[in-house]
Order: structure tokens, then C-alpha cells, then sequence
């Protein structure tokens, strides 16, 4: 069987501020998009391995995310946890198309 | 053959070093014995003004504490100078008449300031800068006395001034020439100088002579060859030190202006060497910490009995340890037939520099303002780099561009330590030898950044290129992205106008281009504070708390706390919020220790519905910001009180509320001394009594309880609140970001924020600051979300997909 890929909207462009994480669920699951401050967009999986903070709403700093709830560093391009601690959350890919972001999956 | 006897005379930096640099070629050779005046174990004296300006404590400065001494089996003679060398039976004498043998002895007493000989220098308050004691006593006259005169606008006299200045005094320099630091700066670097230390506030009397010191007992002025006179509770004497030689000439030794010494740090008598202030090599004398260690290194080769090529003299180089005032001086600086100048000033930066050339070679450097380039030049310097192909424009301008001044593009032979000599390439291999991640490790197995400390950045930068992000954030730096301290950045983001974070970033150099969690929202709070009409408050810099305006809790969802000032409410809003709460059926309503009440568990996207209904501003319950007022209920119906601590509370919250501080800042009113609010643990408490309320500050009841101390007593509530609004800018401007008042008053000097907060002159000015800041900000963020149905609400939106 073949899985097709399917778009889900997430926001308007222009209504992501550069790095501020805006969260959505998509089948229960919470994924946290990222225009970061190069208008880049990132998605990764929305809560952080540790003890489930929220991702959407930590500290964004080039391509990493600080957890709000213990300062976990998490990339924001490959998903893993930064040394010292570890661990990762997943990745998704975005697409922008005529000013709308789209997560990929 | 049994060990052979060591005793070195004087405990301090130049002959421990020595004593180290032994130990280190041989352990075992010597049974050492060291004599030491001060009732200190070695320390760094350099360091002294960094502890009259608040930046290091006395203990810091400590480089070898007992332990030192006991581990290395080392005989310390505490306490108990030496008074007599017998140089034919080998023997020293103390003051307490411990009588000392010898094989070998080295003289390193160093030198003490020179006092003036003129009337009055015996007055007490009268001081030397030269010693702990010096600058203990110092910090203790700062407490009462509010007038110091610094005699001497050299180094030493330019750093006790600044620190006198962080202590809270007046201070003026007087100085005999006609500009300051004339052996290191020209007269236009003297100048520029002179003008940004006046900004920060020291007064300069130029070309003034002293003659006399008035005062019966104690210091009471200062009066000058033009018959004029100057008020001074305090005199500072830094106008040039004298090598102590007295030991040394009763024992018979060949005493010039120091201890004349050959090469080899030997004196003209067998078995007696000098080394430091107090030595004399090639009729030349050296006061700065780089030469000595040399000569150190050079009489350890020859106690150990290694091949050396021995002490050849030093170029020695300057720099000043006042912050903002970067200057960089080396080598001759002054024109001759021969040696010419090239310089360039920019007007703009107020940077100036000037090269000294002799024979197309640079022999002399004086730079100020920006001293960036201070290694690119002081090794062509050193190296003697003929510079015939470059032209003078080449040769002053930057070296950016076409080559980078990063400590990682360096040469492993530069020096990034010039007090100790370390180069680049020894501290890189003992980054990688010895697992090296922090700038305090370093120091300690090179001693790279243990003198002047001025390399320490440099030390950070080589860190982070050879290890990345392994580095451990050495304590100085505010995060792992600097090792800058919150002091030398707010200095920068003033100095320079900087007015966004990514300025900061930038112009600073952090290692992280968007800083990390830690540093952001400091930066964002330093320059809302420094720049508040011109720096934009930067959302995504913020805590999730305080973008959010709620507290986050462990499941991601957010905590509600509306206001009510003074843990006061009405029957209209209970019923308000007990309805909210059943509607949007919130998990958790609870009384807070602030006296208000909080719904807990709110989803995020809830929140703008639930301010809307409430229809109350936000206690600013999670933010690092004025907090809630706790009142008891006071005069009106408590049979004890004596004042209206409720009306008071209000008062206050109203007047003070939705202002950023650098930690929460909670404050309490009782009505009585039964201080039922708990006074004693609030950043600022009030406790009525019968003729108007006791004022106590930097108390905390949190992770490290600290008790209030009473500031004041005072008569209205106006005073009341007008001090609570001058200490909450106080602390506004001189706090660490994410610090209580508790080790913020505990830092700065509880005496010395009394003095600022109860002098009504600047208790006026840091209100009308504190006023200016703030205007138009204090807006409840829970209006301005509701009100704002676009781009505020947007921040609450959870997609669904």
C-alpha cells in the first residue's frame, strides 16, 4: 500500500512572527511550526521529550528551541535534544505556497 | 647532602610566582621558608581596584590560600616581617625574632605607595592604594565619609578613583601635570580620557600642586600652591611607589634606586637574589606584573639549576581597569628627531590611536577608545616588523576586512596573556590535554587571565573555537554566549546606543548570533531599561510567562490570577469569577500566597475568552515585574492597628504596577509590628507604627530566606511610596537580571543603597527616571490582547488539523 502525503494548513505567513512557535494538532499529535528570524519555516514534533513541555512556546534562537519548561535545547532541523541531556522529537517538512504554510506528512 | 634552605622575604605576587615556577621545574630540592609582612596569604594586587569597585571580594582575590602553603610543605613566617639579613652567617631575622637560616635567599618586597612628605600626610584618613587593608579601609570611609581627593592621575590613582566613585563618594582627582596617565598616554589619549571619566563622574583639578593636608585629627581638606583649597573627608595618595630597599642596604648589598641585579636576578651579594618592584636591572625598574614573572621564571632556572639565557628586560604595556574607558599604551611615546607619529582620531567612535616609528619599525602604541587591534600592533612591536611596505594609511586602518582580529586566527606564538606571557598555542594545548571546558579552568592550569584579567574574553573565545558548544559558562559571563557580565554589556549597550538585542549580539560578539534563553530576555530587559523610549520591546525575546501573560504550568497549560489590589475584592467580582470558572470548568481554583485568587489549567486558546469575561487587569502573577501588594486589614476595623495598611497597599499597587523589574518584586503592608503580611520577607515592607511606618527592604521568604533590614523610618505615605518608587528604579538599573533584591542589596552594599534611597535629591531623580521610563507602558497586557483582535490574538491560536 501506498501512503500519500497529504498538506495541512497551518497559518497564513504573514501571521507566524519570526520566532514565535505557533502549535498544531493534527490527530491528536502537537507539532510546533517556526518561521525563524531567515523566514525559514520549521516544524518539529511539539512536545519535548523530557517532561512534555510545550515546544510552540519556548525561546527560539537561530535553528534551536529552548524548552520553556527546563531549558532543553532542541534543533529545529533535525530534532535532536543538544548535549548535555538527549534525546529528539520528530521532524516534518513545510512548504509555503502562495503565502500559506503547510506541513508535509 | 641534606636539602638546601630557601627563604624568600616578602609574600607577595612576584616572589610566590617564583616560589611556583621552582616547585614546578623541582619540587624537592628546597626546604622552603617564606616571610610575609601582611596578615594575608598571597594575593592579587592588581585585583584591589576590582574589589574597590565592587567587582571582586577580598577572598576572591586570594591566589594562594593556606592550603597552598601546607600542600606544597611550605613554612610560612605569618605576619612578621623580616628586619635584619646576615649575609655572612646566613641568616634572616623577624620582627618577633625568629631567626631563619639560609642556603638560599630571595628578597621580592616589592614596594609601598609614596606618601607625600608634606604637612598632614599623617592626618588619619590619609591612605596609600597599595594593600587589602588600604582598600577595606577605604570601603569602610566610603560608608560615613562622602568627599575623596585622589592625589595622582596615574593608574593606580585613576583606578582608586573610579572605585572610590562605585562606593558612593565625591571624588576628585588632583594631578600635577597638565594631563592624566603622562608616562603611558599622549596628551590628546589624556584628554579623551580624562573627558569619558568625567562622564561617569570623578572631577579633575589639572596642573595643581599639593602643599598641605588641613584637618586637626582627621583629614579635613586639601590645599594647593595657588593658595586655593579642596573639601576631602578622604585623601588617596597615588602618586608613585618606592621600591623597599631598607633591608637590603643595612645588609650591605649594592642598592641603586632598587636592589641592583645582574641577568641572573643576582644581587652583589652570594646567595641573595631580588626579584619584582623592588629590583634593579640594567638601571631599570619595573612596576608592572608581566616583567616580574619573567624575572621569576629566569631566578627559578637559576635556583634549579637549569640552563637559562637569563633576564634580558621587558616592553611593557598598559592597560587601565575602569570600565568604558579601553585604552592601550606600549613601548616610547613620545616624539624625538628620530621617532615620528602617525595617528587617527574618530570623532564618532571617540576612538584614537597612535603609532610611534623609529627606522620604519614601531616602537611606541597609544591607544584609546578602541584597543581591538592592541596585539596586531604590539607584535609588530615586539617582532620589530619593518613596516617600509606599508603606507600610513594601511597601517592604521583596521585590520578587518582583510584580516581577522579573532583570538582563533592568531598565531599559536602570540600572547593572549600579557601579564603571564601565555600564548595562544599553550592554551589551546591544555584545552585539549587537560579536557579543559570552562575560562576559570583555564586560568587555573595556565594562569592565563589570573593578573589583570583583561584576556579573560580572549580565553572564552579560544574556548568555544576548540570546543564549540562544550564550553561551560564561566560564572563572570552572563550565559554560555559571553563572558561579558551584565556590567561591562549595559556599559556597551549605553556607550555604543544600541538598541536592539541583535545589535548586542552583534557589536558584542556572542558566541550565539540570536543568544540563547538565558541572555535573551536579559538583554531585552537591559535595553528597556537603559533605552526605554528607544528600544522596542521585543516579544519573542520574552519568557513564554510573559509573551503569554500567564503562568506556564508542567502540562503547557496556563494559570489566570486577576488582580486585586491589596488582596482586596468585592462580592461582584467573586460571583464574576466563580462563574468563569465553572463555564470554562477550570480544574483548579485556589487562594494564592499573595492573596488573590488563581484558576489554574486554562488552555491557552481559552485565555483572551476568559480575561474578556473576568473583565479584571492581570495580577502579573508570572512576571518578572512589580507584584501584588499584601495588606492586612489595618486601622479601619483591626483593634492593633495603628495605619490604614489596606488604603496603602492600593496605593502603592496602583502606583507602581505593570513595571519590569529585574526579578518579581513583591511588597507587603502591616498594620502593626505583628506584621501579619509578613513584612520581614518582601522585597519592600511596611510596618505601621503610632508616628508613621518603618520601611524594610531586600527581605525574602523564597529558596534562601533573608530578613528585611529596616531602611528608614518616616512620617506620610507619600514618603512611603516615594521611596518604594525610587528603590524599585534603583534596582531597575543596577540589577542582575533574574536577581532578588535580597543579593541584590547584599551586592551592592545595604549602606550604600540607604544612602542612595534616603538622599532626597537622587531619591527624586530616580523617581522622575523611573516615571519617564514607564509612561505609556503600564497597560494591563490583558486589555491590550482583548483589544487587539488581530495581532495579539494570533499568539493564542492552536491550529487544528
Amino acid at each position: 500500500m501506498t501512503q500519500v502525503k497529504q498538506k495541512i494548513f497551518v497559518a497564513n505567513f504573514d501571521e507566524l512572527p519570526q520566532r514565535i512557535g505557533r502549535e498544531i494538532v493534527v490527530d491528536g499529535h502537537k507539532i510546533a511550526v517556526f518561521r525563524l528570524s531567515d523566514d525559514r519555516v520549521k516544524a518539529i514534533g511539539g512536545v519535548c521529550p523530557h517532561t512534555n513541555g510545550p515546544l510552540a512556546e519556548g525561546i527560539v534562537s537561530g535553528e534551536y528551541v529552548y524548552c520553556p519548561l527546563h531549558e532543553f535545547k532542541v534543533s529545529l532541523l533535525d530534532g535532536k535534544v543538544q548535549e548535555p541531556d538527549d534525546g529528539c522529537v520528530a521532524t516534518y517538512d513545510t512548504v509555503v505556497e502562495q503565502g500559506n504554510v503547510y506541513i508535509v506528512m | 647532602m641534606g636539602t638546601e634552605q630557601l627563604v624568600l622575604i616578602g609574600n607577595g605576587m612576584a616572589g610566590v610566582r617564583t616560589i611556583e615556577e621552582i616547585l614546578e621545574r623541582n619540587s624537592t630540592k628546597y626546604e622552603i621558608t617564606i616571610i610575609g609582612e601582611e596578615p594575608y596569604t598571597n594575593y592579587n594586587r592588581i585585583m584591589l581596584s576590582n574589589v574597590l569597585q565592587n567587582k571582586m571580594t577580598v577572598d576572591e582575590i586570594i591566589t594562594n590560600p593556606m592550603q597552598w602553603y601546607e600542600d606544597n610543605s611550605i613554612r610560612l613566617v605569618h605576619h612578621d616581617p623580616a628586619v635584619r639579613i646576615d649575609t655572612e652567617n646566613k641568616q634572616v631575622t623577624t620582627v618577633s625574632g625568629a631567626c631563619i637560616t639560609y642556603d638560599k635567599c630571595i628578597i621580592a618586597t616589592g614596594s609601598r605607595a609614596f606618601i607625600l612628605p608634606i604637612e598632614g600626610a599623617q592626618l588619619q584618613g590619609v591612605l596609600g592604594f597599595r594593600t587589602i587593608d588600604d582598600t577595606v579601609q577605604m570601603i569602610e570611609m566610603a560608608k560615613s565619609c562622602k568627599r575623596a581627593a585622589v592625589i595622582g592621575g596615574g593608574l593606580l590613582g585613576l583606578e582608586a578613583a573610579k572605585g572610590l566613585l562605585d562606593q558612593g563618594m565625591e571624588v576628585t582627582v588632583i594631578h600635577l601635570e597638565k594631563w592624566i596617565m603622562e608616562t603611558q598616554l599622549n596628551e590628546q589619549a589624556g584628554n579623551l580620557l580624562k573627558k569619558d571619566m568625567e562622564k561617569q563622574g570623578i572631577q579633575f583639578l589639572m596642573e595643581k600642586k599639593t602643599t598641605r593636608i588641613l584637618g586637626a585629627t582627621k583629614v579635613e581638606g586639601l590645599e594647593f600652591s595657588d593658595g586655593s583649597i579642596l573639601e576631602a573627608d578622604l585623601v588617596v595618595m597615588a602618586v608613585g611607589i618606592r621600591p623597599v630597599t631598607g633591608l637590603a642596604k643595612e645588609a650591605g648589598l649594592n642598592v641603586g634606586r632598587g636592589i641592583v641585579v645582574d641577568d641572573f636576578m643576582a644581587t652583589s651579594t652570594e646567595g641573595v637574589y631580588a626579584v619584582g618592584e623592588c629590583a634593579e636591572h640594567n638601571q631599570t625598574m619595573y612596576g608592572l606584573v608581566a616583567p616580574l614573572y619573567e624575572q621569576g621564571k629566569v631566578l627559578a632556572d637559576v635556583l634549579t639549576d637549569r640552563a637559562t639565557d637569563g633576564y634580558r628586560g621587558s616592553t611593557v604595556s598598559t592597560s587601565l581597569k575602569v570600565s568604558g574607558c579601553d585604552l592601550f599604551s606600549a613601548g616610547i611615546i613620545h616624539e624625538s628627531d628620530d621617532v615620528k607619529g602617525i595617528e587617527a582620531f574618530n570623532g564618532l567612535a571617540n576612538s584614537y590611536k597612535k603609532l610611534y616609528i623609529q627606522n620604519n619599525r614601531v616602537v611606541g602604541i597609544v591607544l584609546y577608545g578602541d584597543t581591538s587591534e592592541e596585539n596586531r600592533y604590539y607584535k609588530m612591536l615586539r617582532d620589530k616588523v619593518d613596516i617600509t611596505t606599508l603606507n600610513p594609511v594601511t597601517l592604521l586602518a583596521s585590520a578587518e576586512g582583510e584580516e581577522s582580529t579573532s583570538v582563533a586566527d592568531w598565531d599559536d606564538s602570540d600572547t593572549v596573556c600579557g601579564c603571564n606571557g601565555i600564548t595562544k598555542g599553550a592554551i589551546v594545548q591544555a584545552i585539549h590535554a587537560q579536557q579543559l571546558t570552562s575560562v576559570a579552568e583555564v586560568t587555573r592550569c595556565t594562569k592565563a587571565g589570573n593578573s589583570c584579567g583583561k584576556c579573560k574574553p580572549m580565553i572564552g573565545e579560544l574556548l568555544t573555537h576548540v570546543l564549540g558548544d562544550k564550553v561551560t559558562t564561566s560564572p563572570a559571563g552572563i550565559c554560555a554566549c559571553t563572558p561579558l557580565t551584565r556590567d561591562e554589556i549595559v556599559l556597551q549597550i549605553h556607550e555604543k546606543g544600541l538598541t536592539t538585542s541583535k545589535e548586542v549580539f552583534e557589536e558584542l560578539n556572542f558566541s550565539n548570533p540570536e543568544g540563547c534563553s538565558k541572555c535573551r530576555p536579559a538583554i531585552n530587559f537591559y535595553l528597556n531599561v537603559t533605552f526605554p523610549k528607544e528600544h522596542m520591546d521585543e516579544k519573542e525575546s520574552r519568557f513564554v510567562n510573559e509573551r503569554m501573560h500567564g503562568n506556564i504550568q508542567k502540562d503547557g497549560r496556563f494559570s489566570v490570577i486577576p488582580r486585586m489590589r491589596g488582596g482586596q475584592t468585592t462580592p461582584q467580582q467573586l460571583l464574576k469569577i466563580a462563574q468563569v470558572a465553572d463555564k470554562y470548568d477550570v480544574p483548579l481554583v485556589k487562594i494564592t500566597g499573595s492573596q488573590r485568587i488563581g484558576l489554574y489549567g486554562v488552555k491557552k486558546e481559552d485565555l483572551p475568552d476568559i480575561w474578556e469575561e473576568l473583565d479584571m487587569t492581570s495580577a502579573s502573577a508570572y512576571a518578572k515585574a512589580v507584584r501584588s501588594v499584601k495588606t492586612c486589614v489595618g486601622a479601619r476595623f483591626c483593634r492593633f492597628g495603628t495605619q490604614d495598611s489596606m488604603g496603602l497597599g492600593i496605593k502603592l499597587e496602583e502606583r507602581y504596577e505593570f513595571i519590569d523589574t529585574p526579578h518579581k518584586f513583591k511588597m507587603g503592608v502591616s498594620a502593626c509590628p505583628r506584621s501579619c503580611v509578613e513584612t520581614l520577607v518582601k522585597d519592600f515592607g511596611v510596618i505601621g507604627v503610632e508616628n508613621g511606618f518603618q520601611i524594610y527592604i531586600g527581605g525574602n521568604g523564597g529558596t534562601e530566606v533573608k530578613e528585611a533590614q529596616l531602611l528608614t523610618t518616616v512620617e506620610t505615605e507619600q514618603e512611603v511610596i516615594d521611596i518604594c518608587g525610587a528603590m524599585i528604579q534603583y534596582y531597575r538599573k543596577t540589577g542582575v537580571y533574574a536577581e532578588r533584591t535580597a543579593p541584590w542589596v547584599e551586592r551592592l552594599g545595604f549602606d550604600h543603597v540607604k544612602s542612595v534611597l534616603l538622599d532626597q535629591a537622587k531619591c527624586k531623580e530616580l523617581l522622575a527616571e523611573l516615571d519617564e521610563a514607564v509612561a505609556g507602558k503600564r497597560n494591563d497586557p490583558w486589555k491590550t490582547v482583548r483589544e487587539n483582535e488581530n495581532k495579539e490574538k494570533e499568539l493564542y491560536t492552536v491550529g487544528r488539523g
